[in-house]
């Protein structure tokens, strides 16, 4: 009976960028299957684990927590002697990989989940693409990527010289969009297009991959 | 060197720019009016943390100029240095001060142990992922929109309204069974909120939909009132280019 569940589904971006850190960490996990077609996320006992009723939602032992990026934090830092580091201990450092993990969810995130929602998810569930919507968020999403293409000439990676969870928490939608005619935002950034070929190439991700069924 | 409005710079440079230069010390670059940047100040205020602020005119376009843009490659404010450090993201920022500065002013703001700090995070994200957006939607169209001249968007309104009231929902229910949201202490989860909450509740007739919810309403009305939040709407008020 592992200690540490995942209450969530293989399709689920935010699920499977707490996946990919478990994974990174080397953790064993039960992935607790969450019904979202027949909305068992909206309702209880669900929504003792995530008021919000949105996946995933995370167990170790007595701690529940939500909130993707929260729980990949946890992980990072309570078991940050196992596996792979995914935080850096330096505080000044940890400070930038912090600037660049905000950057991920408040500038990339908006307009790469509303692509990934109306590109690879919509199609899959049988639901029509909104072409404004595809327009408007490869605009926003074409002037993130241009900042990342010059991050990523002062870094390797775009937190700092290592991988870390700002590298990561990019990985669930990057993947995603490269099944899409987004794909041609990353392959004309030669940097971030070397940095996307490199991060999605990690073990940790292609088992999160596999549980998908992707290759 | 001349003296232009009382300080003393180089000929041609910018306030900006002559900050750049100064010597250490913690900066926040940007007006008081922002939300982000209130964000930082109340935090700063909150640890006793003593800083500088160095004022962006956003209406000049000072914060899409070269020189800010190596600050801030999104140019938006704030942006902010320490010790030779250049941060952004308000959330960043504020997590980097309680960390540096642990042990000034309010010691719990960011948590005391691991379990306290692990709520903290789950509820930043919530603030930064779903009170966020909506609230700084309602923010723009309500209290900044007519300030600007600019059109509202009814629809855009109408939309966040229904999305806010959903997550204020939800905080009435952990409000019910928590003094704040992370637990029972102050915390930097509630912090993050003042900027948006304050301007709907001052600046909007959408007020009621903190003030008449009982939970809500009364965690507004503590967190509201402490003396790092009264002092941040100070600055707030002062004159422009202050």
């Amino acid at each position: 009976m592992a200690t540490i569940k995942v209450h969530g589904n293989a399709l689920s971006t935010a699920a499977q960028r707490v996946m990919a850190c478990l994974h990174e960490k080397g953790l064993p996990f039960e992935l607790v299957l969450v019904d979202m077609r027949a909305g068992e996320h909206k309702r209880e006992p669900f929504l003792s684990l995530n008021p919000f009723g949105q996946v995933p939602a995370f167990e170790d032992g007595d701690l529940k927590l939500f909130e993707s990026r929260a729980v990949t934090q946890y992980i990072a830092h309570a078991y940050a002697d196992k596996g792979n580091q995914l935080i850096c201990l330096d505080p000044k450092k940890m400070a930038t990989v912090s600037v660049w993990m905000e950057v991920e969810s408040h500038h990339f995130d908006s307009a790469a989940a509303m692509l990934t929602w109306e590109l690879a998810i919509k199609p899959l569930i049988g639901m029509a693409t909104e072409a404004t919507v595809v327009e408007e968020n490869k605009v926003k999403l074409a002037k993130v990527l241009d900042v990342y293409e010059a991050r990523l000439a002062q870094s390797k990676y775009i937190g700092g010289d290592n991988f870390t969870l700002a590298d990561l928490h990019h990985l669930p939608s990057v993947q995603y969009l490269m099944t899409t005619q987004v794909k041609e935002l990353f392959d004309t950034r030669p940097r971030v297009s070397a940095w996307c070929s490199e991060i999605l190439a990690r073990p940790a991700w292609l088992k999160v991959c596999a549980l998908r069924g992707n290759q | 060197m001349v003296e232009i409005r009382g300080e003393l710079r180089e000929k041609g440079k910018s306030k900006l720019q002559t900050s750049l230069m100064a010597a250490t010390g913690v900066k926040v670059y940007g007006p008081p009016l922002s939300t982000a940047v209130s964000r930082v100040l109340g935090c700063l205020l909150e640890k006793d943390v003593q800083f500088q602020l160095i004022p962006i005119n956003l209406a000049k376009g000072e914060h899409k100029k070269p020189d800010f843009l190596k600050l801030q490659p999104f140019g938006q404010v704030p942006a902010f240095e320490d010790e030779g450090l250049s941060l952004f993201e308000s959330r960043a920022i504020c997590r980097y001060i309680c960390e540096k500065y642990a042990n000034g002013g309010n010691k719990g703001l960011y948590g005391t142990d691991f379990l306290s700090k692990a709520s903290i995070e789950q509820w930043l994200e919530a603030e930064g992922q779903n009170f966020n957006p909506p609230s700084s939607a309602l923010v723009f169209q309500l209290a900044f929109a007519p300030r600007m001249k600019l059109k509202q968007d009814e629809g855009v309104i109408k939309q966040n309204e229904e999305k806010l009231a959903k997550v204020l929902d939800v905080y009435e229910k952990r409000l019910g069974e928590s003094r704040y949201l992370a637990g029972d202490e102050f915390s930097l989860v509630d912090l993050s909120h003042l900027p948006n909450a304050h301007y709907l509740v001052s600046a909007t007739n959408r007020g009621e939909m903190f003030t008449a919810r009982t939970n809500v309403g009364r965690w507004w009305g503590e967190i509201s009132s402490r003396d790092s939040w009264k002092k941040v709407v100070e600055m707030q008020k002062s004159p422009p280019g202050a």
